[in-house]
């Protein structure tokens, strides 16, 4: 088990015939993950090849997912036109999307996210790594990529990542990996003020999830969904939880790099946030340096 | 993105938000000119630089004061004279103050009630809300927190924007009955508009001001756009005023770097925002101080890390720096060339800890131990802020 997605889900891909979408298509294939399809309007017919791979290219997501039996799509098409492209998912009746794009106008997003409220379709990001539940091959083979993680860090295990940055992301997972623990799941939830599923959505799948036995959360300063997630934490959660919250040193009133990582009117502090996690019981790691480490105390591991 | 006061006027005419007639004005001639087409009893003359404390700031030349009231157009022109080409020094300038290039000249009206209406981007909800409170030309964080009850509170559905009704139940819990709320629905409504068609996350009006003949106005305005939405929005990029921003976030700008600077002397260069606060956080942990947040993004090109090295030595405070990237998909080795190259190019001389891990780590770096580049390597962040923080107390 895992959540979300597994070695058998069958992913399509918006923006497949773009260099960005491309290359990390090509990734996704080389790592094992079914990519059954691509979209790219006016270029429905082609075909998307890679190492023995031949992916058929559509000009909608409807027809992809009728013809392939896709139920998730990883979106690589640019800001202006990526709103769209999640609707055309949520219009499709898609399970799940997982929105790459860097850059969406927050007025776009809020509008999708109030018109897919209360649907069947999840939404993941928008600006975010995506989505990587780990095979059982060499270096994690055989699982399933979808988005912009590197693959080859992570290993098949028990914890589960969910985490709003990239890079902080990559550096857990190859924490636990060097130590030989392995991931379920590791989802990274974007670095946007308006995104699809927050921490909280996804520490309640991983509570339920029996192959996940332990959680690493990782935050940054900006908005109250840690301290939300957090609090749920404290009360709901039956495994242990690792946590790290980047930007203690950021200045307030100051946006560090992703749009949503902001402290405004006193709120969404790194100092709230890992008081709240502290609260619920939740090990929050002194430096990023130290995240798995912090887990696997907490775990009895170490 | 911030906009000046007489931007934020000339939108508010676009979209019909009654405000006090005014015009900008670059030279002396042009505020004489303005003042007279205004046709005012009383005019106010205003300098325009993003910084607050206007009203008690004072010019490099002596002149006292970024705000003056007058009453003829030759008085506005005299006025002129003495605050345009000078710096006005403020509480939020700092001691060199900000070059006053252009002036607003207005309407003087007066004023029998100050209220506060702002709209904002509201993430709990992931919709825009309305804020209002009778306690206008006041900080309304110190109202919110003081007396929460004079705050007025309406979620929007951004499906369908600002309702009529809304408008109405917001002027009548502001004390706005009659002609006044007939004006004040308009006037709501023209500012909600302003707020979706150019992709702003905030509007903020205050104070918002009845006067002793009964209209509502718009009279100081505070604008935040969505840096995302400004592909689209060419009308607001072009009031982007850059010698108002940080000459090193502006030349970072333009290399797609996303560069903060701070007030430490440990510079850093990371790729990915979260990482790059976790650097700056791990460094203040092992002892130092971060001069500068740095996310050179996914790629970090040669060009990129040489525009990033040569921002980062532009901070005259910088003593050391700390190079931190998680190579993912990108080749370890590539970025290893590019940071050698760059440092070399750049002639760096300072402290240099470099950390890289991921894909084709032992070769990257093998070609940093090779370069004759006086650089340490470290293995973990914790082991490269120990080692930066070193050097630099050690120097």
């Amino acid at each position: 088990m895992s959540i979300l997605v597994n070695s058998k889900t069958r992913v399509l891909v918006q923006g497949i015939t773009g260099s960005f979408g491309a290359k990390h298509a090509q990734l996704s294939l080389d790592y094992g993950t079914q990519i059954v399809a691509g979209v790219t309007p006016g270029k429905g017919g082609q075909f998307f090849e890679h190492a023995g791979y031949k992916v058929p290219v559509f000009d909608t997501v409807e027809e992809a997912a009728r013809e392939t039996g896709a139920t998730v799509s990883v979106v690589f098409v640019p800001p202006p036109f990526a709103a769209d492209a999640i609707l055309e998912c949520s219009d499709a009746g898609l399970a799940l999307t997982v929105a790459i794009t860097e850059g969406i106008p927050i007025n776009d997003m809020i509008r999708v996210k109030a018109k897919i409220h209360g649907g069947s379709m999840r939404l993941i990001g928008p600006n975010c790594p995506g989505l990587v539940t780990p095979g059982e091959g060499k270096d994690s083979h055989g699982g399933c990529r979808i988005g912009i993680a590197p693959g080859h860090i992570h290993k098949k295990g028990n914890v589960g990542v969910v985490s709003r940055s990239g890079t902080l992301t990559y550096e857990a997972v190859w924490q636990l990996t060097s130590r030989g623990y392995g991931q379920s799941t590791c989802v990274g939830i974007g670095g946007d003020p308006v995104n699809g599923t927050s921490h909280l959505d996804v520490l309640r799948m991983f509570n339920e999830d029996p192959e996940t036995e332990a959680i690493i959360m990782i935050g940054e300063i900006g908005g109250t969904a840690e301290e939300e997630a957090a609090e749920w934490a404290g009360a709901h959660c039956k495994k242990p939880i690792a946590g790290f919250i980047a930007g203690t040193t950021a200045p307030p009133g100051r946006r560090m790099g992703h749009a949503g990582a902001i402290v405004s009117g006193g709120k969404g502090t790194a100092e709230g946030k890992i008081a709240a996690m502290r609260a619920a019981g939740i090990a929050v790691a002194e430096t990023p340096s130290v995240m798995a480490e912090t887990l696997l105390k907490l775990w009895g591991k170490v | 993105m911030n906009i000046h006061e007489y931007q934020a006027r000339e939108l508010f005419q676009k979209f019909g938000v009654a405000s006090p007639k005014g015009k900008a004005a670059f030279t002396p001639e042009e505020a004489e000119q303005a003042a007279t087409s205004l046709g005012a009893s009383q005019i106010v003359v205003k300098a325009q630089i993003h910084a607050g404390g206007r009203g008690k700031g004072t010019f490099d030349n002596g002149f006292k004061g970024g705000v003056h009231l007058c009453k003829t157009p030759a008085e506005a022109r005299h006025l002129a004279e003495q605050m345009l080409g000078h710096a006005l020094i403020t509480h939020q300038t700092g001691p060199e103050g900000k070059l006053v290039s252009t002036l607003l000249v207005a309407e003087a009206v007066d004023i029998a009630k100050e209220l506060y209406f702002a709209i904002l981007f509201d993430r709990t909800t992931s919709a825009p809300m309305v804020i209002a409170s009778t306690e206008g030309g006041m900080d309304i964080e110190a109202v919110a927190e003081h007396t929460p009850e004079k705050i007025i509170r309406v979620s929007v559905d951004p499906l369908i924007g600002l309702q009529p009704y809304q408008t109405r139940k917001i002027a009548a819990a502001l004390g706005l009955r009659g002609s006044l709320m007939t004006q004040a629905t308009k006037l709501f409504t023209a500012l909600y508009r302003t707020y979706t068609e150019t992709d702003c996350t905030l509007v903020e009006v205050n104070p918002l001001v009845v006067t002793p003949d009964n209209r509502l106005l718009a009279l100081d305005a505070k604008f935040n756009f969505d840096d995302n939405a400004l592909y689209r929005q060419p009308g607001v990029a072009a009031l982007r005023d850059k010698s108002e921003e940080d000459p090193r976030e502006v030349a970072a700008s333009e290399f797609n770097l996303n560069y903060i600077g701070l007030d430490g002397n440990i510079a850093c260069l990371v790729n990915g925002a979260g990482l790059a606060m976790a650097t700056m956080d791990i460094i203040q942990h092992a002892g130092g101080k971060p001069a500068n947040f740095l996310d050179v993004g996914g790629g970090a090109t040669k060009e990129q890390v040489t525009a990033a090295f040569n921002i980062i030595l532009g901070d005259k405070a910088v003593k050391g720096i700390l190079v931190n990237i998680f190579g993912g998909i990108m080749d370890c080795d590539v970025i290893a060339h590019g940071i050698v190259d760059a440092a070399k190019e750049t002639g760096l001389s300072l402290p240099l800890v470099v950390r890289l891990e991921g894909n084709n780590g032992p070769a990257g770096k093998k070609t940093l131990a090779e370069s004759g580049l006086k650089l340490q390597s470290a293995s973990t962040m914790a082991d490269a802020a120990d080692k930066i923080v070193a050097s630099v107390h050690a120097a």
